[in-house]
């Protein structure tokens, strides 16, 4: 699964995308911010809030509860300023 | 609903105005409005040297297209633009335009005002401060009253 990353969870990461391997017991949005935050310190910084970030499934906005079945591409990102 | 000229682009250069209400207006006679908001850079008091914009490629330009949807479905407009720069943006320059083109003022009004929050809130673009003195600052930190402003539609 393709993982991406947006500003300052970017940076915390070290890098802006990667191919995971996502463990079986690993369903939906939470499972996977829980699961990567167990990587290294910095999946943990950039998750540390876990309720302050946003995802997308196959670039569309969704909530931590959604599963995410046969996903292509999930994103993880702080909340959006633009405008 | 009658069909509607939408124009949504995500790009590095700056837009001009004139010439995107051209596109909305040249060759027809049922458009009595046009409502343009366009955003720009400040420099906050003199702290900023300029804001970098980072955004999502492809899931920005489908986002502001769901928005751009769900404006029409509300609003009956003749036509909409939404352009967003991307990149470095130095002080005064633009950042956003937003056109919203219809029969009458109050849809137009309407319309941008309802882009312009929900794009604030919904698309996925983020900027990063760089401060006067040549150093790099922080992410601007979303703000509580875009929500409560994109709670209003």
């Amino acid at each position: 699964m393709k993982l991406r990353y947006f500003a300052w969870v970017r940076e915390r990461i070290g890098h802006a995308e990667e191919n995971i391997d996502i463990p079986d017991h690993v369903t939906d949005v939470a499972q996977l911010i829980a699961w990567l935050s167990s990587r290294d310190e910095g999946y943990a910084s950039a998750f540390a809030e876990p309720d302050v970030i946003r995802a997308a499934i196959d670039q569309e906005h969704v909530d931590h509860a959604t599963p995410i079945g046969d996903a292509a591409e999930v994103a993880f990102f702080p909340p959006m300023t633009g405008g | 609903m009658s069909k509607i000229v939408s124009e949504i682009r995500v790009q590095a250069e700056p837009f001009d105005i004139d010439s995107e209400i051209e596109s909305l207006t040249s060759d027809r006679s049922d458009v009595g409005a046009v409502v343009a908001f366009t955003g720009l850079c400040r420099n906050e008091g003199g702290r900023l040297s300029a804001l970098e914009l980072e955004h999502y490629p492809g899931m920005a330009e489908d986002e502001i297209r769901r928005i751009a949807a769900d404006a029409a479905e509300r609003w009956p407009l003749t036509g909409l633009t939404v352009i967003h720069r991307h990149g470095r943006l130095e002080p005064g320059a633009q950042i956003v335009l937003v056109l919203a083109a219809s029969a009458h003022r109050e849809a137009a009004f309407n319309a941008a005002s309802f882009l312009m929050d929900f794009l604030k809130t919904r698309a996925p673009f983020w900027k990063k401060e760089h401060l006067a003195d040549g150093t790099s600052g922080d992410w601007v930190a979303a703000a509580d009253h875009d929500d409560t402003a994109a709670k209003r539609w």
